[in-house]
């Protein structure tokens, strides 16, 4: 009697004899990502679970990642299959108004020359010793792209996901404080003053809306086909929304398809962060490394969008370069809140809402390259 | 495959294969864009329902 008594007791206590430091930070780590999501508002959608998944994770003998655990369901059910990524892209899809991009679709470069970071960073870890896809992982944090990250670590490099995970939303959120001071470092006080037209009346046709994300889907995958999972599902998701014919999915994507599976994804990526996997020095390369393809990114965009004010002889504003990216619709309005102010009367926000869904394409464009290229070269 | 291959490969045709595709797509936008005129589309919406409106009546009067 006694002897059971005791076993009793010690195992209520053993939980606490068997927390190991490693354990102990990660808690820490996943009430620093609460913190930012509650307090801060930082992508509170993802950081609240991400960071819960953090704490269940690293609590001793729970299981939550062990075969029969249940964040391994999740993990193994919507990561590892790649479904969740996709699903949360017929949202995204649903959600997307691609109407100030068809206004003026030259912008669309812009998206292109806002992905150039995540190539960049893939020269750079190799330059820092990084294997082949682990690179391609870390480069992809350029994409500013919860899913296509997760899309793409998932295939290659499952074990950067929680790192690579936890980068491209962390940055993601930290958009309007990293890409102000590289913006202005960039352009001239002549340039940030650059008015650009928005025409009053649309000039853009229902039918053309419609068409837009059969053809973006169409030529794309046919370029690129190992894009098609993620370019599909976004196309498909605005299909749905333009054509205004299924309401009831539209809705459904964007709201209840949208929310469940941001909640499971983002337990499922927390899951990722066991102490004794994630403290090591290469996560904190990881994470040094996606703040460089932020940064890259937001260089290049400016860049090319100078180059774009120059052949336009001063009809494009270079600030508008920098939402080229596809934290939507967060860089725009960093775009818009930039250029108001050096004159409180321009208006910015519709052309970089243009550049900011032409960077939701040019990531995606950019992942299913890299992975078409990655099998034409038979590597992975 | 060594990671110099490897890199210079992936950085430019990843960079040009993504800025070509973008700008293929902006020429089929602008043909779109041509060819399917948001004033012509509209008044041919207009059209289309000024010939439901008229089907409508139609048909009212004849039940």
């Amino acid at each position: 009697m006694i002897s059971a008594f005791q076993s009793g007791l010690a195992s209520l206590v053993m939980g606490f004899s068997l927390l190991t430091i490693q354990n102990i930070v990660m808690i820490a780590v996943g009430c620093l990502l609460l913190y930012l999501g509650i307090k801060k508002d930082y992508e509170p959608l993802l950081l609240v679970p991400i960071g819960f998944g953090a704490v269940l994770v690293n609590i001793p003998m729970a299981g939550m990642m062990e075969p029969e655990g249940l964040l391994r369901y999740f993990y193994d059910a919507g990561v590892m299959t790649e479904v969740f990524p996709c699903l949360i892209f017929v949202g995204i899809g649903a959600m997307t108004d691609f109407g100030p991009l068809l206004e003026n679709p030259k912008i669309l470069l812009l998206g292109a020359a806002g992905q150039f970071g995540i190539f960049l960073t893939l020269a750079l870890a190799l330059l820092l010793g990084f294997s082949q896809l682990d690179a391609l992982a870390v480069g992809i944090i350029g994409a500013c792209d919860g899913p296509t990250s997760i899309y793409v670590t998932s295939k290659f490099a499952p074990h950067l996901l929680g790192a690579v995970s936890v980068a491209a939303y962390s940055y993601m959120a930290l958009v309007p404080l990293i890409q102000p001071p590289i913006m202005r470092m960039l352009t001239t006080d002549r340039e940030r003053k650059i008015r650009m037209e928005y025409p009053k009346v649309s000039t853009i046709s229902p039918t053309v809306k419609i068409l837009f994300p059969i053809v973006v889907t169409i030529v794309t995958c046919i370029i690129a086909p190992m894009g098609t999972p993620l370019m599909g599902m976004i196309m498909l998701g605005n299909l749905m929304k333009e054509s205004g014919v299924v309401s009831r999915l539209t809705k459904a994507s964007e709201n209840e398809i949208a929310n469940v599976v941001t909640l499971l994804l983002g337990l499922a990526i927390g899951a990722t962060m066991e102490g004794a996997k994630f403290l090591k020095a290469q996560t904190l390369l990881v994470l040094g490394l996606g703040f460089i393809a932020i940064c890259l990114d937001t260089v290049t965009g400016v860049l090319f969008g100078k180059l774009m004010c120059f052949f336009t002889k001063g009809k494009v504003n270079p600030l508008i370069g920098a939402a080229g990216i596809s934290a939507y619709p967060m860089a725009a309005r960093v775009v818009q809140m930039e250029g108001r102010k050096y004159d409180d009367k321009n208006w910015l926000l519709m052309h970089a809402m243009g550049a900011n869904t032409g960077g939701q394409i040019g990531s995606v464009m950019a992942a299913a390259i890299m992975l078409s290229v990655l099998k034409g070269m038979g590597v992975g | 495959m060594d990671n110099f291959t490897f890199g210079v490969t992936m950085t430019v045709v990843g960079m040009g294969g993504t800025m070509l595709s973008l700008w293929f797509l902006t020429l089929i936008v602008n043909l779109m864009k041509r060819f399917l005129p948001a004033g012509e589309s509209n008044e041919k919406i207009k059209i289309k329902e000024k010939f439901k409106k008229i089907l409508k009546g139609k048909k009212e009067v004849g039940s």
